[in-house]
């Protein structure tokens, strides 16, 4: 070490550059004095005279009983609730419309139609299509929606209604409606069920043991024909499926219908009233009817 | 000036004394007025603590890291409230220790998922995400279903949200387990006092569909079923000068 730490630093002029040293050394290495570069000072300079600024016009410093609001009275929540206004207002007059017109009025209104199916595609897909899949054609337990075959009812009014309150939601105005689980809660003995597979697969025109169908009759009539109908058709008042098609929510087979008897099955559906706006409702109903076939 | 810095510069002590008054006056101004401002949390109605079920739920979503990829903070932003419902209050997460705000969404935000799915849905989607939404990235968690939760140390955990200021009540703990049970069994006797103890809003189903069995999905899903709805927001005035920030 050319200096010892308490011998205070003697600066030498560097030859190469022309500049002072800092006068320290170690290890033969010495370092340039050189001022910080001036615009970089000033940008320092120009940063704590905005931050000053800053201080007054925006919400900054914390007092005993709350903060300094600035000049501004900028609020983040604030402006964001000017921007849903301006959304609202944007939407104006076809968002104002979708809540005054009746669900038919929506339908026979081409302008108003297009703007209620392509708002009702986005909540579709941001909301729905988690469970009713993207193209809403569904999956196990989950009902296609593309298609003619409905359990609660494809009108307008049923499709709103089953959006608003949803299906063993908790909604105080649920559509409710439960199974019995005939197998597991011991209503019927297992040769009973399996009787009972053999005509629900005859029921959908499937080939199947006459004498077994015949026998499983009356059971039908007396445990199922209340929801399901005598002829087994379904019942939208109650969600009951109709059995005599080939549309089936949990599967066709035989084995699917054994457990759907055995455990008794029933999807539940969210309520969507308090997530959704009347506006909202009324344009994803719309999407929904326009998108099922059989309308 | 430059002369009397340098003096800080060259001596190591000064420089850490003046590094730590610097930092302090950063964490006095930023950090010590949320302890005594009463306007930082929002006055809401139907805040409530965790029930003992949800609490264990909330354990399992941070043991399985859920945060890394989900946030649970809808910010006051256009675009999000759009899409995920009203923005999140500090009032929501004042009994979260710690908080589940996160800050990445390689998944959904799920601050408000609570009702939006049904608990058949959860368990599909855990099970095997991409059966329900085939284009999900998410990993399977089909594993929780055949676990047993692990409640023992429930009344104790309980505690120790109490020492760090969620005001469970001597009854909650005492009750933990029962409350726990209860819960998760649509038909147990206890669930007036559970309801009593936390509210009527309180979830009392089998949420993982094996009614047999209070497995670590039922404790996810009981906790995921109410995120976000809890507060009353027919009663809170967002537009009042003490709510906005």
């Amino acid at each position: 070490m050319a200096n010892s730490n308490h011998d205070k630093p003697t600066p030498q002029r560097d030859e190469i550059s022309g500049v002072d040293t800092t006068g320290h050394e170690w290890d033969g290495i010495r370092e340039l004095d050189n001022p910080l570069p001036r615009w970089w000072l000033y940008m320092f300079y120009a940063c704590i005279v905005f931050a000053i600024g800053y201080w007054i016009l925006m919400p900054a410093w914390p007092g005993l009983h709350g903060y300094s609001k600035g000049l501004l009275h900028r609020s983040d929540r604030g402006e964001l609730s000017v921007a849903l206004h301006d959304l609202s207002a944007k939407r104006g007059v076809a968002g104002q419309a979708l809540v005054k017109a009746s669900l038919e009025q929506i339908e026979a209104d081409p302008k108003l139609q297009a703007y209620a199916l392509s708002a009702g595609a986005s909540i579709f897909g941001d909301n729905c299509a988690t469970c009713h899949g993207t193209g809403g054609t569904g999956g196990k337990g989950y009902p296609n929606l593309r298609d003619d075959v409905w359990l609660w009812g494809g009108d307008l009014a049923s499709i709103e209604h089953t959006i608003r309150v949803g299906i063993r939601s908790g909604h105080p105005d649920t559509r409710q409606s439960q199974m019995p689980a005939f197998g597991r809660d011991q209503l019927l003995t297992g040769e009973q069920i399996n009787d009972l597979t053999e005509y629900v697969t005859a029921l959908s025109r499937r080939k199947a043991s006459p004498a077994t169908v015949s026998r499983a009759a009356p059971i039908f009539q007396a445990q199922c024909a209340a929801c399901h109908g005598a002829d087994g058709k379904g019942n939208q008042a109650v969600g009951a499926p109709n059995l005599t098609d080939q549309d089936w929510l949990y599967g066709a087979d035989r084995n699917s219908i054994h457990t759907q008897i055995w455990n008794g099955r029933g999807g539940v559906m969210p309520t969507w009233e308090k997530r959704f706006d009347t506006a909202t409702i009324k344009a994803l109903t719309v999407y929904v009817h326009a998108n099922a076939s059989g309308r | 000036m430059w002369k009397h810095h340098q003096k800080l510069e060259r001596h190591s002590l000064l420089l850490v004394i003046g590094i730590l008054v610097v930092v302090s006056i950063g964490g006095l101004v930023e950090i010590s007025p949320l302890f005594y401002l009463e306007s930082t949390i929002e006055k809401v109605e139907g805040i409530r603590p965790y029930t003992p079920l949800e609490l264990e739920g909330r354990d399992v979503y941070i043991r399985e890291g859920c945060y890394v990829c989900h946030s649970q903070m809808i910010r006051p932003l256009r675009d999000e409230v759009e899409r995920y419902g009203h923005y999140s209050l500090a009032a929501e997460s004042m009994y979260d220790h710690p908080f589940q705000w996160g800050s990445k969404r390689t998944g959904p935000d799920l601050a408000r998922v609570g009702g939006k799915y049904s608990d058949g849905w959860q368990v599909d989607h855990l099970t095997d995400p991409r059966a329900v939404v085939p284009e999900s990235v998410m990993p399977p968690y089909e594993f929780l279903a055949k676990k047993d939760l692990d409640y023992r140390d429930i009344a104790d955990k309980l505690r120790a949200q109490r020492a760090v200021g969620v005001p469970y009540t001597d009854a909650m703990i005492t009750n933990a387990v029962t409350d726990l049970e209860t819960q998760a069994d649509p038909f147990a006797s206890g669930g007036t006092a559970l309801k009593k103890r936390y509210g009527q809003k309180v979830n009392q189903r089998d949420f993982d569909g094996q009614p047999d069995k209070i497995s670590d999905m039922d404790a996810l899903i009981a906790y995921l079923q109410m995120l976000g709805t809890t507060v009353d927001f027919s009663t809170y005035k967002a537009d009042a000068g003490e709510n906005l920030r």
